[in-house]
């Protein structure tokens, strides 16, 4: 019997339709776009002007606080003007325009592809080294990992949890690269292992990768504390607390982190980014972005640099086709609609979904027929079609008492409603609310 | 039988007796007193509860106004002074002299205008689509055009205008109770003075782009030229983020500026049309 999680989750069909590709690199464009902000927390501003050369590597925009973030330029170039610019979220922000020149890289940055297997450098350093090279959550949450790194005094962290679960349909860049980067990942996770002084490490993967577990296990056997565990699929495993209770049957109560059960856990993708950023010193301004679709001639994975736009993706992809509906930005069930093509490639990006006029439109919505499918697939174990209706009655001090705040928005309910309820929607506009309430209480 | 009968009745008028006067006792110990003026009061307040005046409903604003030393800053904007003065009167006090309003749209970005760039798929509500991107056009202060402000109406003095995709207000079925301006997530609703015979002259937009943006995003945008404050004569109009405001209050609708404005951004509405021969550039043709 295989390792999940109990309550809820729902299974979409896998669409995996790029599992196979290998990744390729994406060519540098001639002129990138790189949003000063790719994190949650504190913005971080820019610290070029226009007319500044840069380089690959280079510090562009620098994090404030502790919780933020460092963006580094992915390209070698002038800064052609600072400006806001439409986002992958939608909303406005400051970015950085670069006229791409060459591809000259920082000195400092390693390129070759030799792997690095030992460091002798301390935890403070590794996490030094993190906070520098910008590394952030690459699953989506871009929540920046030199904080999660950092020891809490009071807190003991038992086990360090490898998020290889990737259980959003279509999207495979964590698949991949477990197949072909997975003796950098196995360095990366004996680094962060050493930076978060932990004597154990779990890789979870779901099931529907065996080649990427059975490269794994390969691997790690050579280590003694790095076990792989092969995970049923059900989304949504690949969520922090959901993935906990899967692999260490520890239950993360409302409102407390990870670490207060003893797991911290991070991306495979970020572990990648903290081997480059610590063996190789490359900051992050690259990563894998799946880009997929049923109607896709040529979908695959890519190295892309931040600040590619988009539409350089989607015409190495083949080109967009005629009936493209919407554009997604991560996977079909959390990832959101983009507004259009020159939004860029950001650290937080995963993969990019293009899906036709059918697939995109939403189906009528209908009376609530009170079946309960949204209840019984809510994996925090919340009443969907209760705070749907109490968010829509503008009812949000009794939806804070149902506890909205604890919703992570995976989009179960919304996916499994025989009346196509957009249940989600409203969950997510309520919570929203009631965060907000909250602050403005906190500050009373 | 018959006594068994008899034993009943009388047992129970002893029982409906002693409750009496124990109840009349009570209810003269826990007697609660109310005025007596709150329930005139209320019965001359339109009975609407729309909370247009601050308040729960009616019942409370009826409270308020007995219980207040003035009036000030208490206003009925569904009764308007006739239902104060008449609560002034019964309360025996002076009620504050308040400009009837009417609720307008800063916005005139109809797709004519406007086009649309994106198209939003998600649940039909602007405070959703609000919270979720900057809207399916490139002006990320227009109107949304879902319609929160309408639903928000309990007078059935707004509806949506199935062309220019943006709410419609109903001047004669407007009572200013201002749930329409709480309802719009992008404070496009504004409550300004009635003038006579329901003269309006407004900026119509909420754009704080700087000129150039926002006229690409909607060719009726304010572009924060300042053109209307100079052939201003009254000072009415101000210039902040790069849009103008006319104070309702200063205007005396000249409608110079409306004449002045490049983008037809200002708009004039309830006028007669204008004279061809005294104004020959005003011949363009103005919503």
């Amino acid at each position: 019997m295989l390792k999940t999680f109990p309550a809820g989750g729902v299974h979409p069909p896998e669409n995996k339709i790029t599992a196979g590709t290998p990744i390729k690199y994406l060519p540098v464009p001639e002129n990138v776009i790189i949003p000063v902000t790719q994190h949650i927390g504190a913005p971080a501003s820019p610290t070029v002007s226009k007319g500044d050369s840069v380089r690959a590597g280079q510090i562009i925009a620098a994090g404030k606080g502790f919780v933020s973030a460092n963006v580094h330029s992915s390209v070698s170039g002038k800064v052609n003007k600072i400006d806001h610019i439409i986002d992958s979220t939608g909303f406005k922000q400051t970015a950085v325009f670069i006229d791409v020149e060459g591809d000259e890289w920082v000195e400092s940055i390693d390129r070759s592809s030799s792997i690095l297997k030992e460091t002798d450098l301390s935890p403070e350093d590794i996490i030094k080294k993190c906070l520098d090279s910008g590394i952030v959550g690459l699953g989506g949450a871009t929540f920046p990992s030199h904080v999660k790194l950092t020891p809490v005094s009071g807190k003991h962290c038992e086990v360090l949890i490898i998020n290889g679960v990737e259980c959003e349909p279509f999207l495979t860049s964590d698949h991949r690269l477990m197949l072909e980067k997975g003796e950098e990942i196995i360095a990366g996770i004996r680094i962060m292992m050493k930076a978060l002084q932990v004597k154990k490490a779990m890789i979870g993967i779901e099931n529907n990768k065996p080649d990427a577990i059975a490269n794994l296990t390969k691997l790690a056997s050579a280590y003694c504390e790095i076990s792989v565990h092969p995970l049923k699929v059900k989304y949504p495993q690949g969520a922090e607390k959901q993935l906990i209770r899967a692999l260490i049957k520890r239950e993360v109560p409302s409102g407390r982190l990870p670490l207060d059960v003893g797991a911290v856990v991070h991306n495979v993708g970020t572990v990648f980014a903290v081997y480059e950023a610590v063996q190789k010193n490359k900051p992050l301004f690259e990563r894998v972005v799946t880009i997929t679709g049923k109607y896709l001639s040529n979908p695959g994975n890519y190295f892309v640099r931040t600040g590619t736009p988009l539409r350089h993706l989607i015409a190495a992809a083949g080109g967009q086709p005629e009936n493209t509906g919407k554009i997604v930005n991560g996977g079909p069930m959390m990832g959101k609609a983009i507004v259009n093509t020159d939004v860029p490639v950001v650290k937080g990006m995963s993969g990019v979904i293009l899906f036709d006029e059918k697939e995109s439109v939403r189906k009528t919505i209908e009376p609530c027929i009170r079946c309960a499918k949204c209840v019984s697939v809510c994996p925090l174990g919340l009443e969907p079609y209760l705070l749907m209706t109490l968010s829509e009655r503008n009812l949000f001090e009794k939806a804070e008492r149902e506890r909205i705040t604890d919703c992570m928005e995976c989009g179960c309910c919304s996916f499994t409603c025989p009346a196509n309820r957009p249940l989600l929607d409203y969950i997510r506009l309520g919570k929203s609310t009631v965060m907000k309430m909250i602050r403005e209480r906190n500050i009373k | 039988m018959g006594s068994t009968v008899i034993i009943t009745i009388i047992t129970l008028s002893l029982l409906a007796l002693a409750s009496s006067v124990i109840l009349y006792f009570v209810a003269q110990r826990f007697r609660v007193f109310e005025d007596p003026r709150i329930d005139e009061v209320q019965a001359i307040l339109p009975a609407a509860n729309c909370g247009g005046c601050g308040f729960a409903g009616c019942r409370n604003f009826a409270e308020a106004l007995v219980k207040a030393e003035t009036f000030e800053g208490l206003n009925c904007p569904v009764g308007g002074a006739t239902v104060m003065n008449e609560a002034a009167r019964i309360l025996g006090k002076v009620a504050e002299v308040v400009d009837p309003t009417v609720a307008v749209l800063l916005c005139n970005g109809s797709p004519e205008f406007r086009p649309r760039t994106s198209r939003y798929n998600g649940a039909s509500e602007c405070r959703i689509s609000h919270s979720l991107y900057l809207g399916d056009t490139d002006c990320s202060w227009g109107c949304l055009g879902d319609g929160d402000c309408v639903r928000s109406c309990s007078f059935g003095a707004m509806y949506m205008d199935p062309v220019t995709m943006l709410p419609v207000i109903i001047d004669d079925k407007c009572v200013s109770c201002g749930m329409c301006v709480k309802a719009c997530p992008r404070h496009l609703i504004e409550l300004r003075k009635r003038a006579k015979k329901d003269r309006k002259i407004y900026v119509a937009c909420q754009n704080c782009d700087k000129g150039g943006p926002a006229r690409r995003a909607c060719k009726v945008a304010c572009i924060g030229c300042g053109k209307c404050v100079k052939v201003c004569a009254f000072d009415a109009i101000t210039m902040e983020n790069n849009l103008a405001y006319i104070d309702a209050v200063k205007c005396t609708f000249c409608r110079k500026c409306v004449v002045e404005c490049p983008t037809n951004s200002i708009l004039e509405i309830n006028f007669p049309p204008r004279k061809p021969k005294a104004e020959p550039q005003a011949e363009v043709a103005k919503v």
